[in-house]
């Protein structure tokens, strides 16, 4: 049994409706201290708007997200800002700023943040560059990377202020298996030698099963499972058991709602 | 169709309302950012100001050619060609220099921006500075807007000196209007009152074209339909704005 202190974050009854698409429905999630916990689910479930519930970038209509027992929807902004000081996040994109090179990018928060002397900011950057494996890219502009590249850049700058909570939206994808390897291996070591938790968006079953220490799926707006990654593989739930195996059969829809396809390529469904 | 007018209507309040509020927060932020982040102000400036320098000064010397072929036109019809430096000056400085400058600057500057903007928030970057505790606001648009405001009327200027510089080398290098006449008559009949006209048009334009570009960037739908439709309007909205507040401007001063 988990003492409420073990929880770093708790989603309460979480709401969010985007135009006419409810897209939680009571959700109800807690993220363990230390842990690397990743979020799964079918495409459009909403989980990139999860994490951006969780950093207060939206608001939900419902429901309460505490971090560290405290309720983000009350901080005033200054507090938010300095709340968020203990956030580092991977966006999908990287979403690195396109007018300076790598090495600034990655020292930005550190400029913005402290008045460190730039030897020490220099050293702090490429130890993080060289984390990820391009500390040879230090003075290469955001435009010349590859996506993956780009990926590992934003990694580093996420880490660079050293955070307490790490935030991944879809770290793996694009990455070559070579980069895949360290970049799992990176989190997971980070995770535990630094004693922060972690919050991995991703489709990744494989590398999910690897890394993660907690897993929820997603489905329909609400928790479908949750559990160790070999509890999710081994559950009896046809939807878990759809999307742990990549099956295309199951309570899942491949297609998106369409009219009958015969009937479509007949054209009476116009009619 | 009244009930569409209506709600276009409080549309328009609510936007308009909006947009002064978003102006109320630049103008909260400008002191500290002027005052300790004053290398991104001079690196707007640069980008806003000198990069617009050729378009600025070309149009500017075109401007001023046509003011003296103009008016050599209609003042030689009353023996007045001398009088080409005062129509020049007067028109230059108190119309054309901040109003010519406020479009060119809202077509080159103020797109420049919108479309930075806009995709800085397409793709992420604005939503990653928030994540790191960096406000946008005070990172992105404050900077932006005041090398946009301190721009202008240094554009405008530019473009009036090299417009009389225009007027000079067609009405005396080319029409033969005496030189001496040019200059003196300018300077005798121009008062410092319409100088003072012309600054004050040229920051006013300067404060309404980067309001307008850093809005319109900032609130672009993040897609590239929605960045190249906030460019559009950041070039339409401030050409209506700038016309509309030199009509306001001039009447005062009349």
């Amino acid at each position: 049994m988990n003492d409420a202190s073990d929880y770093l974050i708790e989603i309460r009854d979480l709401d969010y409706t985007r135009g006419h698409l409810r897209i939680f429905k009571g959700l109800n999630i807690t993220i363990a201290r230390g842990k690397i916990t990743a979020i799964m689910g079918p495409s459009g479930t909403g989980k990139t708007t999860l994490l951006r519930l969780i950093t207060r970038q939206l608001v939900p209509d419902c429901g309460t997200i505490l971090i560290d027992g405290i309720d983000i929807a009350k901080l005033s902004l200054k507090d938010l800002y300095i709340l968020r000081r203990r956030f580092g996040m991977l966006f999908q994109n990287g979403a690195l700023l396109t007018d300076i090179n790598v090495f600034e990018n990655v020292a930005f928060p550190l400029r913005e943040h402290t008045d460190l002397p730039n030897r020490l900011i220099r050293h702090i950057v490429l130890t993080k560059l060289h984390a990820v494996g391009l500390r040879g890219a230090a003075d290469m502009m955001p435009s010349q990377l590859s996506g993956g590249m780009a990926r590992r850049v934003a990694l580093a700058r996420a880490m660079v202020m050293d955070p307490d909570i790490l935030i991944y939206d879809e770290p793996f994808v694009g990455l070559d298996p070579i980069s895949m390897g360290v970049i799992v291996r990176l989190v997971r070591k980070m995770n535990d030698a630094l004693g922060i938790s972690s919050i991995l968006v991703s489709h990744d079953v494989q590398e999910i099963a690897t890394v993660a220490d907690c897993s929820y799926l997603i489905s329909d707006g609400k928790v479908a499972a949750s559990g160790s990654p070999d509890e999710l593989r081994n559950t009896s739930s046809d939807l878990v058991r759809q999307f742990m195996h990549g099956m295309a059969d199951g309570p899942v829809a491949f297609h998106y709602a369409a009219p009958n396809y015969a009937e479509q390529l007949l054209g009476r469904d116009a009619e | 169709m009244f009930r569409e007018a209506w709600l276009t209507f409080i549309d328009f309040i609510r936007t308009f309302g909006a947009l002064q509020l978003f102006f109320l927060r630049l103008l909260a932020a400008t002191p500290s950012i002027f005052f300790h982040r004053f290398g991104l102000v001079v690196t707007q400036v640069y980008n806003a100001g000198a990069l617009s320098l050729v378009i600025i000064m070309v149009c500017g010397f075109f401007v001023g050619a046509v003011l003296g072929l103009q008016g050599y036109s209609i003042l030689s019809k009353f023996n007045a060609e001398d009088s080409i430096g005062t129509f020049a000056a007067f028109s230059l400085i108190k119309e054309l220099g901040p109003v010519i400058t406020a479009l060119l600057f809202s077509g080159r500057a103020g797109t420049a921006l919108a479309s930075e903007i806009g995709l800085m928030k397409a793709t992420d970057q604005l939503s990653a500075m928030e994540m790191m505790a960096i406000n946008p606001l005070h990172r992105i648009l404050v900077p932006r807007f005041i090398g946009g405001v301190i721009s202008m009327p240094l554009l405008a200027a530019i473009f009036s000196i090299v417009g009389l510089f225009g007027a000079h080398l067609v009405g005396v290098g080319l029409l033969g209007v005496d030189a001496g006449a040019f200059w003196q008559q300018m300077v005798a009949t121009l008062e410092p009152s319409d100088v003072y006209e012309g600054i004050i048009k040229s920051i006013v334009f300067g404060v309404v074209a980067s309001l307008l570009a850093v809005w319109e960037g900032y609130n672009a739908v993040p897609t590239a339909e929605g960045v190249g439709r906030a460019t559009t309007r950041t070039v339409v909205i401030s050409a209506i704005a700038v016309l509309i507040l030199d009509f306001m401007i001039t009447a005062i001063f009349i």
